[in-house]
């Protein structure tokens, strides 16, 4: 072995190639058959995807680096069951581009938050977390009730999200940003906004401002979704998976 | 800087200038239309290449270089990197520090967006990974492949392409966190055309780094190459497949990641703990494989454990990123490789920890003399302690409390701190005389004060966060008698505030070391050379006298 080792190293293309081999196997072994291995994600007929205002939402998320400090993903240790609920499947984050399972809680998961506090609650606390939780270390958001949310380009968010494999409709797209306006004014017509995404989405003044659509509005909408896109962790019939736990 | 370019390589640099310069025009009138943030990056890309451009027509007209300088190496850049990555070391950790304040003090900061804790945390690692050791990797890489190879880079304006082209990517990359521009991929949250941009200068420098391989005098290439080649090669797959990307418009910032949900967090995972073993020890390994018997003035202990110790580390480490996602929606099966490749991760990482100290041997009274032999010797240690920490940490079990907790912090700042920023201040103490012709640094007490506040601070703040990580992972599974959870979430939170005020004065302990090290940095090289200008450059030697194979 330390022969050819001795050959080798005298040829740097060589060499490099070696490297190249080498270090792919793992990454294959361990990626691809995710993509291949039917039951790695449970099915969900009935999971639904986010309105343009709940997507607008997560990139507040996203860009206010939240997820440095929050997990969504509730691991399958009896402590964490109860005190966050069922463990997170893998469904769940489905249409999540990326995924936001977090690496860290210096504050606690957000996997399934949505309807735990009042949309009242949750403005507050992004306003300033010290007002409802005086021991809080989280940052105040302020700015969020100051910004308004910017919808003109929502269309072209949801046709890259298709691009991706998120299923929207070309009538989704086009109404993208009448459709995130009204998610946040229930008392304007929502007809289409129900028709698209379902009975069951959430329609409100969010954050309590019926002035204008803020970027306040977008990330509440977004916390009160998580966990209840899909039900399939409270399914009656334990979801069947061929591989994995 | 510019009179080491021949006329062509000014001219071809003013070229590439002017193209970045129009790039960055089009960029910010685009996103401009529709306010979007990426036209903030337009303005930064086009005057950060006219900046560059005033200093390439400022030594335009100076003679151009004589054929001698193919006699000796090209040692501007490696200088250039090392006071750049100084820089970013300042800026890495005093941003870190001041997040570890805001953990413990949340209103020490001011009301706006762009300087809350989620956007000035990846500022803090990008700044230390990227810019700090990023730039020193690059530095030294430079220097070492000539020193290692007796043969001079094949050109002058490829190198400074490297340099100059990373810089602009950590640039962009910092400011965009501040802008609220980030894909929230850890430790890859620049959005697609910064990494596209990092994609040519990689392939930049992986073509410079086989080009100056091709003209080597030296039959074989010496171990430190292997590790860069690694670094260069396998970071350069990591970022594009991890990076891959549908932008929402060419003229805006944001994009959507190719990969969702399982899929996404094992490829993000796959990336991020082989950026740990690609950029944060391949690279580093291949400073401590030359800088320290070079220091130390004697041979690497043993060539077999060289082999032994870079193949095992090249191929165990691609398996081990699933560790970071036990219990989690991931099957069982990826778990259960990751962990189990995890642990057999530690027989390479001991066997290249025990390469190092063992070529210590007949050398340990320098150790005790001499700060900068002292820094990389303890940086061994650290590497070795990191490892063995993080495939104890990669078992599930263990895991099941580790994880989500301060006590991943603390693995990884014993490795950041104690492994990497030891190794590379130990190796630009003792690459920056040799570099500037000096016969040492300014003052060799501030390197023993540095090395001592390093050290201080590193055990300060690990020590710090294992403790809070334990008390956090156990509250948070503790049940009272009646079978109930014990402890709130705010409870675990309260208890924390402590070891966040020490952990914070750790960091500030390694801060001001870094400081120190900028100014006796500084003071070297500001200090007038003592021997003759003809000796400006380095010679390829004639003889092989580099480290043993």
């Amino acid at each position: 072995m330390l022969r050819t080792h001795y050959r080798l190293e005298r040829k740097s293309v060589l060499f490099a190639l070696a490297i190249v081999v080498v270090a792919s196997i793992g990454g294959i072994i361990e990626i691809a058959p995710l993509f291949t291995i039917g039951g790695t994600v449970e099915t969900d007929p009935d999971m639904r995807v986010y309105t343009p205002l709940e997507l607008a939402g997560r990139n507040i998320y996203i860009r206010e680096g939240c997820y440095a400090c929050h997990s969504q993903m509730i691991r399958t240790l009896q402590d964490e069951v109860e005190r966050y609920g069922h463990y997170s499947l893998a469904v769940e984050s489905k249409y999540d581009h990326p995924m936001l399972w977090g690496s860290k809680r210096t504050g606690p998961d957000l996997a399934r938050v949505g309807g735990k506090y009042s949309d009242h609650w949750h403005t507050e606390h992004l306003n300033n977390p010290r007002n409802v939780v005086p021991q809080s270390v989280m940052p105040a958001y302020s700015w969020l009730l100051r910004d308004e949310l910017k919808v003109s380009d929502l269309s072209a968010h949801l046709k890259a999200q298709r691009a991706v494999g998120v299923p929207y409709t070309d009538d989704m797209i086009a109404n993208a940003p009448a459709d995130a306006v009204a998610q946040a004014s229930p008392d304007d017509d929502t007809e289409g906004l129900t028709k698209r995404y379902g009975k069951a989405t959430q329609i409100r003044d969010f954050d309590g401002n019926k002035q204008s659509v803020s970027e306040m509005d977008a990330l509440v909408a977004y916390l009160q979704i998580l966990g209840k896109l899909s039900g399939a962790a409270h399914a009656p019939q334990p979801v069947q998976k061929t591989a994995g736990n | 800087m510019v009179s080491g370019l021949t006329i062509g390589e000014r001219q071809g640099a003013i070229v590439i200038l002017v193209l970045l310069a129009v790039i960055g025009t089009i960029m910010a009138a685009a996103a401009g239309r529709t306010g979007d943030p990426m036209s903030v990056h337009g303005f930064i890309v086009l005057l950060f290449s006219l900046a560059v451009l005033a200093v390439v027509f400022w030594g335009y007209y100076t003679p151009a270089p004589d054929e001698g300088r193919l006699k000796s190496y090209y040692d501007d850049p490696s200088k250039a990197g090392i006071i750049i990555a100084m820089i970013w070391a300042v800026i890495g950790m005093f941003v870190g520090d001041w997040v570890a304040w805001l953990l413990a003090y949340p209103d020490l900061t001011f009301d706006a967006a762009w300087s809350s804790f989620g956007r000035l945390r990846p500022v803090h690692t990008t700044g230390v990974i990227f810019g700090f050791g990023g730039n020193a990797l690059i530095a030294t890489s430079f220097h070492v492949m000539q020193r290692t190879s007796r043969a001079r880079m094949p050109d002058q304006l490829s190198p400074w392409f490297v340099l100059v082209g990373y810089n602009l990517f950590c640039i962009l990359a910092v400011s965009g966190y501040l802008l609220g521009i980030t894909q929230s991929r850890e430790y890859a949250e620049p959005e697609w055309y910064a990494d596209i941009w990092l994609v040519i200068v990689w392939v930049t420098y992986l073509v410079l780094y086989l080009r100056t391989l091709a003209r080597r005098k030296e039959p074989h290439i010496y171990v430190a190459n292997w590790y860069y080649l690694a670094f260069i090669l396998v970071v350069a797959m990591l970022h594009i497949v991890n990076n891959l990307a549908v932008p929402v418009s060419y003229a805006g910032a944001k994009s959507y990641s190719l990969f969702s949900g399982v899929q996404d967090a094992m490829t993000e995972w796959w990336y991020g703990h082989n950026a740990v073993a690609f950029f944060l020890t391949a690279g580093f390994l291949a400073m401590l494989y030359y800088y320290l018997p070079k220091r130390a003035e004697r041979p690497i202990y043993s060539y077999r454990m060289s082999i032994v110790g870079f193949w095992g580390i090249t191929f165990f480490y691609m398996w081990a990123g699933s560790h970071h996602l036990h219990y989690t929606a991931l099957p069982q099966w990826v778990q259960t490789l990751g962990m189990s490749f995890s642990a057999m991760l530690l027989i390479p990482s001991w066997i290249a920890a025990a390469n190092a100290l063992l070529t210590l041997n007949g050398a340990w009274h320098k150790v005790r003399d001499d700060a900068t032999l002292r820094f990389m010797m303890m940086a061994a240690v650290f590497y070795g302690l990191t490892t063995f920490e993080g495939s104890f940490m990669a078992i599930r079990p263990v895991n099941s409390l580790s994880h989500y907790t301060d006590w991943t912090i603390g693995h990884v700042h014993a490795g950041a701190l104690g492994w990497v920023a030891l190794i590379t201040f130990g190796s630009i103490y003792a690459l920056v005389p040799w570099l500037w012709k000096r016969e040492r640094m300014y003052s060799l007490k501030l390197v023993e004060a540095h090395f001592w506040l390093a050290l201080a601070g590193t055990l300060v703040y690990v020590f710090a966060m294992w403790n809070s990580g334990v008390i956090q992972g156990l509250m948070w599974r503790t049940y009272n008698e009646s079978g109930t959870l014990a402890y709130s979430f705010v409870d675990s939170m309260i208890a924390m505030h402590p070891y966040y005020i020490t952990r914070a004065i750790g960091g500030l302990l390694f801060l001001a070391g870094a400081l120190i090290g900028c100014y006796n940095i500084w003071m070297t090289i500001r200090r007038p050379a003592p021997v003759a200008e003809s000796a400006r450059w380095d010679a390829p030697l004639p003889a092989a006298l580099q480290p043993a194979e």
